[in-house]
């Protein structure tokens, strides 16, 4: 594997089967009344986010623990970067402290691949701009492949905002990866022009995609990185694109329902629909955990590339 | 390489381990565990051994001790995990650990760590088919198929059919400089 995880394009189809069978393993220590393994017992793991995260921010911190790995939070605000602090010299504060690994969030596309050119350790991409989320990504088919069996083959279409998602980005290549089919559904101004380019179908009709899809995964509608000229109105939006009752009716028997989170109810997707039970959200939530575990110790578990150069 | 258990051997010698456990341990509470990935398939044979001479289903789990290896960084790549299934609480039991070969005592410290994490066994008790010698630690087996003196250079390798085809174990000779093992074996 490589020695960072900044992109899907990092691993290869075998790398993520890898990670996937790993973290099957980690799901089960998930399942234990002492939550706990010594895997990384005494390394260091640093979440460096610069942008407001819960779910994957604290995911990256419980799996870091219950491998027994030393964590330390870093978010901007409350920090010397308020001070005007450079991510070049965070980077280096946190390299002299001696962090084995660097989980990295940033509004800038690229910055952890910068990242990886100041530091020893290793770095894991937790979502830069508009560019990619890997491991949300790796979550994902890990929640897919234990629902569904299987990936190659599978119909999912990836819903709405795809324009500004780093999610949909990762998931696509990923799915591609894997052999699965790949329909990017939203209106014309969310689709990015260069889509046919990662292998996958585009679609503008929402309706027409669901009756095929083995998995409907929704986007959030990112208000806060788009201007809104995008679509006239979040109800229209919602109208023509939000999974409601009866486009659920539209789906296969069998289909699941996905979402990064976190949700906006009532714009991309119905409350009642949420909470279906086809509806794997919360699953995605406790892959998430296990996939995270496996991806640290498959990183950090072998030989420090320093240390294998001098053997 | 030479062959030191044949299949009949392998089965006499788990016939006499299951006699043995039965004799010294009361089956109420017994849980064997097998160590991945051959121990598991030694530890279901000890049970359906058992369970012909005692009339009794004792439980059988498998146990991964990837995670708790010393060696976890110093390998090239990190180790391959696999499969921790117990099917009932170990807290209160007597767990029969199950390997293969017994070498430096490295893999049942990390299995007695394993198991503590998942509760609180009455007592541990250890069951081999092929003590080889060299321990680093101090562990010793209680059930052991078979005393082999080995080079701490030589790789022993224990087959079972469901994985490799066939029952049996073989000594390979190698060199002390080749072999720099942890908790391998």
């Amino acid at each position: 594997m490589n020695e960072h995880l900044l992109s899907m394009h990092d691993v290869t189809a075998d790398d993520v089967v890898r990670i996937l069978d790993t973290a099957e393993s980690f799901r089960e220590v998930g399942t234990r009344v002492i939550k706990k393994v010594p895997a990384l017992r005494g390394r260091t793991v640093v979440n460096l986010f610069f942008e407001n995260s819960t779910r994957t921010r604290i995911s990256f911190e419980l799996a870091a623990k219950r491998l027994s790995a030393d964590v330390i939070n870093f978010s901007s605000s409350g920090s010397s970067v308020s001070k005007g602090e450079s991510l070049k010299d965070t980077a280096l504060t946190l390299q002299a402290m001696g962090a084995d690994a660097i989980v990295i969030r940033h509004s800038s596309s690229g910055s952890p691949y910068q990242l990886t050119k100041w530091v020893r350790g290793h770095v894991l991409n937790a979502g830069d701009g508009t560019h990619e989320h890997p491991t949300q990504a790796l979550l994902d088919l890990y929640t897919m492949r234990e629902r569904l069996g299987r990936l190659e083959g599978l119909h999912v279409a990836i819903v709405g905002d795809v324009l500004h998602s780093r999610v949909a980005r990762s998931l696509s290549f990923g799915l591609v990866k894997m052999g699965a089919e790949v329909t990017l559904v939203g209106p014309a101004t969310l689709i990015p022009p260069d889509a046919p380019a990662w292998g996958v179908q585009v679609s503008h009709d929402v309706d027409a995609v669901l009756p095929k899809l083995d998995v409907c995964y929704l986007l959030r509608v990112q208000t806060e990185r788009q201007r809104l000229e995008y679509f006239p109105s979040v109800r229209e939006y919602s109208r023509l694109f939000g999974l409601n009752r009866a486009r659920v009716d539209l789906l296969p028997e069998g289909s699941l329902i996905m979402h990064p989170g976190p949700m906006n109810r009532g714009v991309e997707i119905d409350s009642d629909v949420a909470d279906l039970p086809q509806s794997v959200i919360e699953d995605q939530v406790t892959n998430g955990i296990a996939v995270r575990m496996a991806l640290l110790y498959l990183l950090l578990g072998g030989r420090a590339a320093e240390q294998q150069e001098g053997a | 390489m030479s062959r030191i258990l044949g299949p009949d051997d392998v089965r006499r010698a788990l016939a006499r381990i299951a006699h043995e456990i039965v004799e010294r341990e009361p089956t109420d509470g017994l849980l064997l565990v097998g160590i991945a990935d051959r121990g598991d398939h030694l530890a279901l044979r000890l049970a359906t051994e058992i369970a012909r001479i005692e009339a009794v289903d004792v439980p059988v789990g498998v146990l991964d001790i990837t995670f708790y290896r010393d060696d976890i960084g110093l390998t090239a790549e990190a180790p391959e995990v696999h499969e921790t299934r117990i099917p009932v609480d170990v807290s209160g039991r007597t767990v029969v650990l199950v390997d293969d070969v017994l070498f430096t005592g490295r893999t049942i410290r990390a299995a007695m760590d394993a198991l503590m994490d998942l509760g609180r066994p009455r007592r541990i008790r250890l069951a081999v088919l092929v003590d080889r010698g060299h321990r680093e630690l101090p562990i010793r087996a209680d059930f052991v198929g078979k005393n082999v003196p080995t080079s701490r250079g030589d790789d022993v390798r224990v087959m079972v059919s469901e994985v490799d085809g066939e029952d049996g174990a073989v000594v390979e000779d190698g060199t002390e400089t080749r072999t720099l093992r942890g908790v391998g074996s």
